[in-house]
């Protein structure tokens, strides 16, 4: 929480100071730069956070540390000086020693970090015994149960001899952190240690990991592509972008007052920073007189938060499109005699033209509920009605016609689109499914679905493979407009996105919402888009609706713990931003 | 462009927080948001696969054996004139090389060359029929038990379960045993065939149980698109890749279990002529007169070789993962 | 681990009754008399005739047929061979060869092909591990018989080094040429798999992380990645007893080895068919049995399998 103050540190000398740093990786087409004179410092007991989008060389830099690159990748140049020893010039058994020993190491993905066939007492055992922090079985053992205990296992004795699948993906992450800190190093990188985890985890597993750095006296290189995470947990900021740092200093500085267009790009386009100023503005989005810096234009949430609460406030109160009256749906579990209630009592109302966000992590039952509307599921109980129809009982053309009215976007950008059909075969699917207009038409609303969503028309005769993950969604969009629905059920549509892209699909489907008077279901697990992006929250756990209300009521005024913890666990709280 | 950093005072207490660096816009200047980047022609897996193979040499090496051996097959006339059964002289038995008899004689005083080349067809046709019978049945029974799920699924997996549990080989010499007086090149395809489909079924089966997952199944049926439609339109074409790897692997397996079927005198009837027949003839005299077994042998490996080749090269071109292995 | 082989063994029961059925079905369901076409053209005993017609209980209706077949199956009775002999003691007397000749077979495949698999893997791209792979298809290629001919031909006939027809009662040496070529039709499988295997495992996120521990290559190989690299090889022997078990009959007849695989051979290709019915019945057991041994062993390799529900 308190990361605004300066931590106490001994001495002023950098613990890390990495210069002109160079990586290139051989790929078939001759050698690529993934960081390209890159140069930072990090003094000992400090946090810094590097901060980049997929690409930018921040993951690259970090694994140079370590000469962990994957693959084929090669530092070629620079410097990296770890207490004035360039590491780059180390033998392989000299790097063993600085390894784990020195510099301890927590990756991204707590799901494929440990050996699914090694117990977990033996992996730490392992760590333990190779940096000769203690000797003999019983010491190690006692160790181990000691670093796990400190990374919040309470049970570790009991835990030793389990594997890794018999935990969660937060208890995983806690055992790697331990790992990494098993030995007392100077230095410990973390690369998106939280990333992979759900948000309300996220924080005590990063409380616990700042508490943890900050008793031993370690100093974190932090990797994250979250600005407003970074700010929130280091000192100072790194922001890498193509390979470059393009911005260095103090992080409550660069927040205020990002100097180059990228820094201000990524301010702007954070869905967690863009929700933390708006709640600190203490106005109400329709009162509130933002402009954006030009260099973020299109892509300034703010901006598109504000523009669309003045459009809403200025709408007549319209009629419900969608109408959720106690859905539940219970599944079976074979062998097991409780049932799985996965939706439970669900109820809630969309009016048209509005977007109503679900929100929940995982597990809650959000998807399910989107799966039971598109009637790709059927519920146990209860009723949905759409413009007024009760959905259930329909079969045969009247369901056609109901999808035809209510079209779905998914969250996995690789999985939504089919790799084998070419974009234009892809978006006139649906045309073709619900016989719709002659070859010629489809093909010309084919390229009128790709104009809307800003895509060019020679994407038509392109297969998936060729797209970026952001494209694929604008084709997904465009394939979901193509019969001109009244309703959009977004599953996790832009969860999978790099903040910049991000911003450009909401900043899209917010002008597509106005455009085509659109009603949307947006279901994420993110607090913070909800605040950009929707008008009325319903927050979900474990298959319930715990809180519904509209979206600044939910922010300025939240009702239940859960629904404040999920508020709490959006980055940047703390810091004192202005709009 | 490290300047502002490096020159930042590293002595004196207030050093901690360091500048405020910020690199000139022209070292990285700033690209517009996911731009359109596309090759000069479209791709996808199957495209991109034939430019793989296409770029091999063993590609081209097994294209041209396999081709060979079908001309081979197709055309026995091209390759030698000699009957191969009317004109064996028993005075010839087990004779070496002469003019016009490069392999020279077998046993009954035959042309081994002309035999093992008027060979070659049963053996080809042998390996075609079977991987028909094991590509239909185990994509029939592959496909739907994945799709369907549930009971469906579960019968089918077991009778597949079943059949896979009796090695394909010996099945064959059970049927092959119990149809001794039909011994023809349909029923030795038939007696490897039935048992051979399993392996097909479960590659074929586990592929579309994590393709079917996918959310552009999910987008199409969302759409209204049958249950059927998707399965031929969306998830059989994203699942058959690595079918069509192992069926060319097949041919060579199907080849193999004929040849050692004849050899062990179970397979086709002594009047066919086939590798494997060969073999058997001859292997009692191997001490003696190696060649009537060696050359034959080769022919046999050969191709079998050739088209193992080609599975490997289909297999690599068709799995990105398999790729990343060479 | 209790639950697991529970479950395994249930498992096994449907696919035991369906395989023993299908053979059955094979041989009796056929249409005219199953007993004379068994014999193809070779005239029968008409005393070993009459002992299979009751054996097989032909005037019963074929399923009380199959029932009172497998009844026997249970009692350690899998009827008589061509020349009247009962099939079991026939087992009791080649069996311990073959076995012999098998563990010999799969010790040098196994130990061979997974040493030679992760050197290439480890080395992937070099010298070593491009000889490796064209090598191995070359004896992928190769039918197992070929490859005892021109092992019997070379080694035997040629320089000698080794006895080509091994007999009765042969000491163990004798052994060793049958079951490196036994061993070869496999071998070249196991060393393409765990060289796959080796490649793909070291690239996983576990390994970076064991290295990021401090941990040394000597023991990240053995460790980390050549244990978690023998679980798809061991899943592959289990499906692969099949190809050992064909091998064993064409390697122990054309080497003469006095085993189950040799008794079948020889039943074949004099056209011995009840011999060879009970035999194929015998080994089909023997592969379900082995198969179900390896599930099982599966179970103790990949806790994930163990600690599943």
């Amino acid at each position: 929480m308190s990361s605004t103050t300066p931590r106490q540190t001994v001495s002023g000398a950098p613990l890390l100071e990495i210069k002109n740093l160079q990586v290139g990786f051989q790929t078939q087409n001759g050698m690529v730069q993934a960081v390209r004179g890159a140069s930072l410092t990090l003094r000992a007991g400090e946090t810094l956070a590097i901060v980049g989008e997929s690409g930018s060389g921040k993951s690259t830099t970090a694994h140079a540390v370590i000469n962990l690159l994957p693959g084929s990748g090669q530092v070629s140049g620079g410097e990296i000086l770890f207490e004035g020893r360039d590491l780059t010039k180390l033998s392989q058994k000299e790097m063993e020693e600085v390894r784990g020993k020195l510099i301890g190491f927590v990756p991204q993905d707590p799901m494929s970090n440990l050996n699914p066939v090694w117990s977990i007492g033996f992996q730490v055992e392992e760590a333990i015994k190779a940096n000769g922090i203690a000797t003999g079985r019983s010491d190690i053992k006692k160790h181990a149960i000691a670093v796990l205990k400190e990374a919040g296992l309470g049970d570790a004795e009991k835990r030793l001899r389990q594997f890794p699948h018999q935990f969660s993906g937060g208890m995983r992450q806690r055992v790697l952190i331990g790992m990494g800190l098993s030995s007392r190093p100077k230095l410990l990188i973390a690369d998106e240690p939280t990333s992979a985890l759900d948000v309300t985890v996220q924080r005590t597993i990063l409380d616990n990991l700042e508490k943890l750095t900050r008793e031993i006296g370690t100093a974190l290189l932090f990797i994250t592509h979250d600005l407003g995470l970074a700010a929130e947990r280091a000192e100072n900021l790194v922001v890498m972008y193509k390979g470059q740092v393009v911005e260095s200093g103090p992080s409550k500085e660069i927040l205020q007052n990002p100097l180059h267009p990228y820094t201000q790009r990524l301010v702007a386009a954070a869905p967690s920073l863009a929700s933390r100023r708006i709640q600190s503005s203490s106005k109400s989005l329709v009162d509130l007189d933002y402009s954006a810096p030009k260099t973020a234009e299109g892509l300034d949430l703010i901006k598109a938060a504000e523009d669309r609460a003045e459009l809403q406030a200025a709408a007549p109160k319209r009629e419900s499109a969608i109408v959720l009256q106690n859905l539940t749906k219970v599944y079976k579990i074979r062998g097991s005699k409780d049932d799985f209630k996965a939706v439970d009592n669900v109820s809630f109302e969309i009016e048209r033209g509005t977007t109503m966000a679900l929100v929940g992590e995982s597990g809650s039952g959000k998807s399910t509920v989107a799966k039971i509307l598109l009637r790709l599921e059927d519920a146990t109980a209860g009723k949905i009605l759409i413009n007024g129809t009760d959905t259930a009982p329909l079969k045969g053309k009247a369901l056609l016609e109901l999808r035809r009215r209510m079209q779905p976007v998914f969250q996995d950008p690789y999985g939504s689109l089919d790799p084998l059909r070419n974009i234009g075969n892809t978006i006139s699917e649906p045309l073709t499914t619900h016989n719709i207009g002659d070859k010629a038409s489809r093909r010309a609303r084919v390229l009128e679905l790709l104009d809307q969503v800003s895509l060019p028309s020679t994407l038509a005769t392109r297969y998936p493979n060729e797209l970026s993950g952001g494209q694929r969604q604008r084709v997904a969009i465009a394939r979901a407009l193509a019969l001109k629905p009244d309703i959009v059920i977004l599953d996790e549509a832009v969860s999978a996105l790099d903040v910049l892209v991000q911003a450009q699909i909401l900043q899209l489907l917010t002008d597509l919402q106005t455009e085509l008077e659109l009603t949307y279901l947006f279901i994420t697990h993110d607090l913070a888009v909800v605040r950009v992006i929707a008008d009325n929250v319903s927050v979900m756990q474990r298959g319930k609706i715990v809180e519904k209300a509209t979206t600044d009521e939910v922010f300025d005024n939240p009702q239940m713990e859960y629904t404040k913890e999920l508020l709490n666990a959006i980055p940047g709280a703390g810091i004192a931003l202005g709009v | 462009m490290s300047n502002d950093v490096n020159e930042s005072p590293v002595t004196g207490s207030s050093a901690r927080s360091a500048n405020h660096f910020v690199a000139p816009l022209e070292e990285t200047p700033l690209v517009a948001i996911d731009v359109v980047k596309v090759a000069e022609k479209p791709s996808n897996l199957w495209i991109d696969a034939w430019r793989d193979a296409r770029s091999r040499p063993i590609f081209w090496i097994s294209g041209v054996l396999i081709l060979l051996v079908l001309v081979v097959a197709l055309l026995p006339g091209l390759f030698t004139s000699v009957a191969p059964n009317n004109d064996c002289q028993l005075a010839l038995s087990n004779g070496g090389p002469t003019d016009g008899h490069p392999l020279g004689f077998t046993k009954q005083g035959c042309d081994v060359y002309s035999r093992i080349i008027n060979g070659t067809s049963t053996s080809l046709t042998v390996g075609i029929i079977v991987i028909l019978l094991t590509t239909v049945l185990g994509v029939v029974f592959g496909a739907f038990a994945g799709f369907y799920g549930g009971w469906l699924d579960s019968f089918l997996s077991r009778i597949g379960d079943i059949f896979f549990s009796i090695p394909y080989i010996l099945a064959a010499v059970v049927i092959m045993s119990v149809l001794s007086q039909y011994r023809s090149v349909w029923t030795i395809s038939l007696a490897i065939g039935i048992f051979a489909w399993p392996s097909t079924a479960r590659v074929l089966r586990a592929e579309i149980l994590s393709v079917k997952q996918s959310d552009y199944v999910m987008a199409s049926y969302a759409l209204g698109v049958s249950k059927l439609r998707i399965l031929f339109r969306h998830v059989l074409p994203n699942a058959i890749a690595p079918v069509i790897a192992i069926t060319t692997i097949s041919l060579a397996a199907a080849i193999v279990a004929e040849a050692t079927l004849s050899f062990l005198g179970v397979g086709l009837g002594s009047d066919i002529m086939s590798w494997g027949n060969e073999i058997n003839q001859a292997q009692r005299d191997i001490r003696t007169h190696p060649q009537t077994l060696i050359y034959p042998s080769i022919a046999l490996s050969i191709t079998v070789f050739a088209f193992i080749l080609m599975g490997e090269v289909i297999r690599e071109a068709l799995d990105p993962k398999a790729r990343a292995l060479r | 681990m209790a639950g697991y082989i529970l479950r395994r063994l249930l498992q096994a029961i449907p696919v035991f009754i369906g395989t023993t059925f299908l053979i059955y079905f094979m041989v009796f369901a056929l249409p005219g008399d199953p007993i004379i076409a068994l014999f193809g053209d070779k005239t029968p005993n008409p005393a070993i005739v009459a002992q299979l017609r009751q054996q097989y209980h032909l005037d019963q209706p074929f399923i009380v047929q199959y029932l009172i077949y497998m009844g026997g199956i249970f009692q350690g009775n899998f009827g008589v061979s061509f020349s009247g002999q009962p099939v079991i003691e026939i087992l009791a007397r080649t069996f311990p060869v073959t076995l012999r000749l098998a563990v010999i077979a799969l010790l040098m495949e196994t130990i061979a092909g997974i040493l030679v698999g992760m050197v290439a893997g480890l080395r992937k791209g070099k010298l070593f591990d491009g000889t490796t792979l064209a090598i191995s298809l070359i004896l992928i290629s190769l039918p197992v018989f070929v490859i005892a001919f021109v092992a019997q031909f070379v080694f035997g006939v040629q320089l000698g080094w080794a006895r080509t027809t091994v007999g009765d009662g042969a000491p163990i040496q004798d052994l060793i040429l049958p079951a490196i070529v036994l061993a070869s039709i496999s071998f070249a499988q196991i060393v393409r798999l765990t060289r796959s295997s080796v490649i793909e495992t070291s690239s996983l996120d576990f390994v970076r992380t064991a290295y990021s521990k401090g941990l040394g290559r000597r023991r990240i190989i053995p460790v980390h990645i050549l244990r978690n690299s023998l679980i798809p090889v061991v899943t592959y022997l289990a499906t692969d007893f099949g190809v050992l078990l064909v091998g064993a009959t064409v390697t122990e007849g054309i080497f003469n080895v006095p085993g189950v695989g040799n008794t079948l051979y020889q039943a074949i290709i004099r056209g011995e068919g009840p011999t060879v019915v009970s035999f194929v019945t015998v080994m089909v057991l023997i592969y379900l049995l082995v198969n179900l041994a390896v599930d099982l062993l599966y179970g103790l390799l990949d806790p994930r399998i163990r600690y599943v529900k």
